[in-house]
Parts: C-alpha cells; sequence; structure tokens
C-alpha cells in the first residue's frame, strides 16, 4: 500500500479496496521496522492515530468522505498537537505538551486526516541538515551516512522512505524545498500568509510558512487544498479564497513562459547540478514552454540580509523561552537572571544561541539602523527584482541547492557554509512567494531538486508545471533501496 | 567585521543566554564569520529605497471588542515548571 500517492490511497479508500485503520497500521508498522535506522519521527502517535482512522471508516462508510479522508500523514514537531508533545526538536520543549491545535493541525483534522506522530527536525527550525535537533540528527533514506537537509529533515525522509504518503513542513528559507531536494520528493512552500501560522511555533514571523510534502505535485496540490485558508486568529493571514489547486494540474504548457535566473545559472553552479537542470529544463521546452533568461540583479544579497531579518525575529521570537511559564526550567536559580540565564542556556543548542545572539546584537542600541534597516531594504530591491522578473515570465525556475545531499558532520563546524545551502531558496521567502522543489534527474544515485517560483498566490500554476513535468518523467518516481 | 569574547558576553547578557568559559572563543568566531557574511549587504546603495517589513501589503484587521475565550487558566498552566494558586513562581524579586 505505501508505494501508492496519496491520489491512489484515496481512491482505494473511497473503493473499499482497504479501510484507513489497515492503511494506518501498515504505515505504523513500517515506522516501528524502518526508523530506528533513520530517526525521522521524535513521537508516534499510534493509538491516537488508529482512534481518528476508525471515525474515518465511519465517515467514508456514511458517504461523508473528502480527498483526505483516512489518509496517515506525519506534522513536523514544529505544529502544536493538543494533549501531544511539540518539542521543535529542542531540549527546551522536552516536556511541553500543547493545549490546543494548531489551525493546519486542525484543518486537516477536520479533513478526516490521520496523524502518525511527529517528525524530527532542526531545533527550532534553524537548520538546512536536521543535525541541529535535540533529538538526533536524521538520516536520508538513500544514503544513511548523509543527512537529508532541514530543517523539514524529518517529514521529507518520512515520505522518502514511504512511512507516510505525505507530510506538512515549514520553511522560513527553504526548509520545505531543500529537504524535498535532498531526499528526491516534491515539497511546496506556499506564498506568505497562504497558511495560518497560528500554532505553529514561530522562527522569523514575517518569513514562515507551512506547506506541503509529498511523493508528487497531484499530493502537494490535494494537502495544500486542505491546509490553507484564511485564519482570523493568524493577524497576518490572507484574506481570500483558496484557489482549485486540482482541477488545473493538466493544463498544458504551450506558451508558458519560464525565467531562468543568470545569476544563479552563471555563478559557481556545479557542472551536474545544472546538467540535471538542463534536463528538466529541456522537458519543459518540449512540452511547448518558452524559456527566457531573466536577471535578479539583487538576488546575490539574499543570504546576508536574510541572517540579519531571520535572527532579529528569531531573537525577539525566542525570548518567550524565560524558564517561568512553559519549557526547560533549570534547577535551583539563585535570581532572576539566573533563571532566565541558565534555562535559556541549558534549554538552547548552539546554533539557535548563534542566531539569537547575531539577532540581539542586529537590534541594539546603535546598530539598529546599519543591521535591520538595511536588511530591510535590501529585501526591497529582491522583492522588486522579482516584480520585474514577472512582468516578463509566468514562472521562474533554478536548481533547489547547490549539491545533493551532504555527510552528517560535514558541515556542522562552518556555519556559514551550511547558510549557503539556501542560496537558491532564500530570496523567495524575503519576496514572500511561493516556490516548490521537484526530483530533477540524479547525480550519482542521489536526488537533486528543480526550483520553481511562482508569482505571489500563484501556487495553482506551479502545480500545473509540476504535474506535467511528472506526467511525462519517472524522476520523481525513484525510490530508495530498502524501501 | 570582528566581535570580541568581551563583545560576545555583552551580547549574550542582552539576550539573556550564559557563555560558558570554553564557548567565548568559538562563539566569537562563528559570530564573526556571520557579521562578514551579512556584510555584503553593504555593497548596494540603498538611499532612497523604504524599509520592507513584511512581504505582503496589508493592513492589521480589527475585530469587535468583545470575548472569544473562555477561561482556561489550568489548562494554560500546566506546562508552567513552578506554579501555585493560579500564579508562575520566580525567585524572589522584592525584598
Amino acid at each position: 500500500m505505501h508505494e501508492k500517492t496519496l491520489a491512489e490511497l484515496s481512491a482505494g479508500l473511497q473503493a473499499g479496496d482497504f479501510s484507513s485503520v489497515e492503511l494506518t497500521r501498515h504505515y505504523l508498522d513500517r515506522i516501528g521496522r524502518l526508523d530506528p535506522q533513520l530517526n525521522s519521527f521524535i513521537t508516534v502517535t499510534a493509538d491516537q492515530a488508529l482512534v481518528q482512522a476508525e471515525a474515518a471508516d465511519a465517515r467514508i462508510a456514511a458517504g461523508e468522505a473528502g480527498s483526505l479522508t483516512g489518509i496517515p500523514l506525519a506534522h513536523k514537531d514544529i505544529f502544536c498537537t493538543e494533549g501531544i508533545r511539540t518539542s521543535c526538536g529542542s531540549k527546551m520543549l522536552e516536556n511541553f505538551v500543547s493545549p490546543y491545535d494548531a489551525t493546519v493541525v486542525a484543518n486537516l483534522a477536520d479533513a478526516g486526516m490521520v496523524m502518525l506522530g511527529k517528525t524530527n527536525m532542526d531545533e527550532f527550525a534553524m537548520g538546512s541538515s536536521n543535525e541541529t535537533s535535540y533529538y538526533g540528527p536524521v538520516r536520508n533514506p538513500w544514503n544513511t551516512e548523509c543527512v537529508p537537509g532541514g530543517s523539514s529533515g524529518g517529514s521529507a525522509a518520512a515520505v522518502a522512505a514511504r512511512l507516510a504518503p505525505v507530510a506538512t513542513g515549514t520553511d522560513t528559507g527553504g526548509s520545505i524545498r531543500q529537504p524535498a531536494a535532498l531526499t528526491g520528493i516534491t515539497g511546496l512552500k506556499p506564498t506568505y500568509g497562504r497558511c495560518s501560522r497560528y500554532g505553529m511555533i514561530a522562527f522569523a514571523s514575517s518569513l514562515d510558512q507551512a506547506g506541503p510534502m509529498a511523493r508528487t505535485a497531484e499530493d502537494a496540490a490535494l494537502l495544500l487544498g486542505g491546509m490553507a485558508g484564511f485564519d482570523g486568529r493568524d493577524s497576518t493571514s490572507a484574506e481570500r479564497a483558496v484557489d482549485d489547486y486540482v482541477s488545473g494540474l493538466d493544463a498544458p504548457l504551450q506558451g508558458l513562459r519560464v525565467g531562468l535566473v543568470r545569476e544563479f545559472m552563471e555563478n559557481d553552479l556545479d557542472g551536474a547540478i545544472a546538467g540535471s537542470a538542463e534536463a528538466v529544463i529541456a522537458e519543459l521546452r518540449r512540452q511547448g514552454a518558452e524559456i527566457v533568461e531573466i536577471s535578479l540583479p539583487n538576488v546575490h544579497l539574499s543570504v546576508s540580509a536574510y541572517y540579519v531579518v531571520a535572527p532579529a525575529e528569531c531573537s525577539s521570537n525566542l525570548s518567550r523561552f524565560d524558564g517561568v511559564r512553559y519549557g526547560h526550567r533549570c534547577e535551583n536559580p539563585h535570581d532572576l537572571e539566573d533563571l532566565y540565564k541558565r534555562s535559556r542556556s541549558e534549554g538552547f543548542g548552539v546554533e539557535v544561541k548563534r542566531r539569537i545572539m547575531i539577532g540581539t546584537y542586529a537590534l541594539s542600541a546603535g546598530f539598529y539602523d546599519a543591521y535591520y534597516i538595511k536588511a530591510q531594504k535590501v529585501r526591497q530591491l529582491i522583492a522588486a527584482d522579482f516584480r520585474a522578473a514577472f512582468e516578463q515570465v509566468d514562472v521562474i525556475a533554478s536548481p533547489t541547492a547547490p549539491g545533493t545531499a551532504f555527510r552528517i558532520g560535514q558541515k556542522t563546524d562552518d556555519p556559514v557554509s551550511m547558510y549557503l545551502q539556501d542560496i537558491y531558496t532564500i530570496a523567495v521567502n524575503l519576496a514572500g512567494l511561493p516556490g516548490m522543489s521537484i526530483p530533477a534527474p540524479q547525480v550519482d544515485g542521489m536526488p537533486v531538486g528543480f526550483q520553481l517560483i511562482g508569482n505571489l498566490f500563484d501556487e495553482a500554476r506551479l502545480l500545473n508545471v509540476a504535474h506535467r513535468i511528472q506526467s511525462e518523467t519517472d524522476w520523481h518516481r525513484q525510490t530508495p533501496e530498502g524501501v | 567585521m570582528s566581535l570580541s569574547q568581551d563583545d560576545v558576553e555583552k551580547i549574550a547578557h542582552l539576550a539573556r543566554l550564559a557563555v560558558a568559559p570554553d564557548e567565548g572563543a568559538a562563539l566569537s568566531r562563528d559570530l564573526s564569520n556571520i557579521l562578514d557574511l551579512v556584510a555584503q549587504m553593504e555593497t548596494v546603495d540603498t538611499g532612497g529605497v523604504e524599509p520592507m517589513a513584511h512581504p505582503l501589503e496589508m493592513h492589521q484587521r480589527l475585530r469587535p471588542d468583545e470575548v472569544t475565550e473562555t477561561d482556561q487558566r489550568e489548562r494554560y498552566m500546566s506546562n508552567a515548571p513552578q506554579a501555585e494558586n493560579g500564579l508562575f513562581l520566580v525567585p524572589r524579586v522584592i525584598e
């Protein structure tokens, strides 16, 4: 059953070929057998999953099922889940049991989906390899010596290893797309504000966005349709109707204008990764798309602006972890300052501390204009570059990540080299645009991602382009050995 | 941009983080490297550019001033490391 896509599983449930309980048991069994090697889950919620599966079967029997009803999924452990530990990959929240559900979790539960558990992630979503997790690194199902990418590395590995048909992720600078690329799956970061941030533990609030991780564009479309929507509890939620992401999936690409970013294709791009991207571009051309070279003159400043904006917002957001209201508290504090300092220093890992400190410095008196305001101005220039580009083209294409999955431990001593994993993805978050990674031809037996970037709220078009590519190629059908 | 260990300790204090003696050197090196990366943005002229705080042009929504949440103090305080009689406990602040 685990070879089937969400769309196929949904048809099987409706036809009565198997029940949601059987499907759920099948995935729970796979998690029990295969996850000890991968560490993609922090918490498995078997008992709750079977209760949800039984309810889904009743809905299907009553003829009240939608396309997501009875389908198991995994949630990144950044989403609050009522009554279930929500750790965000941190020691700080090791004992935190959320008193409420995130809106994305509630939306998918209302649609009848079955939660298998909570997936591993970089601590507070800060990382590109899943190595900053307090719960240990996740291993890439394609080569267990390698990282799965991050920060949604657990969700990516679980979907790639068929431990869940689909999973949720979040993306602040590439955290859905880069792990999707490194594990050979399909991941979409929607437009900022498309999915509610309510109950999604905040990292950088002007950049954070939830999205689907799946094996196909069609599955991503189905899951996004269940996740997205206006939410009055999120002050930056987009107040507009959710598009139908499925009905236009098969629209032909004849006449589609695809922009290739000159700055991405020439500067230091690895030859093998470029070759893989060119194969996807050739397929787009074969289907009648017009390939246009475009320029984003300020895009090379994305990483530097991001490492002011994101840490600044993180230092503000993570000030809530004070050892008083929830989260880790040190033993025997001798005064309030000692309570704050030791609770935070014991509860946070080294990468989180680095980012809090960079952000604190950038926001401190005397440096605010030089760092934070300057970064916001650069952000404006980058967003303007995209606005100009979308006057010429319908979608923008590039590689997702600069290479294939790297070895565990290879980049942990050099934060800056880790940050450069996201050189092709970060600008998309700064501009608030939707971006997607789909599998391209592999290099040396390891997955490679191809990124599609859309204009604001143009998710349906990205999914259409991705689906048309996947309808004519088998790059997304490759499966790791032993899975 | 280079941060001394002294700078690192000041920043850590502002962030209410403690830096262990053996962490100071590595932190000042790593933070300095990150600031070097950040310094690349100084190469572009941003005169006259409006800072972008947010990706979407939107206004803060207002809602009617009505009670929409029920009192769930007990439940929300159940994650508190130390609480008593509906209060969070901290070390004595005022003598």
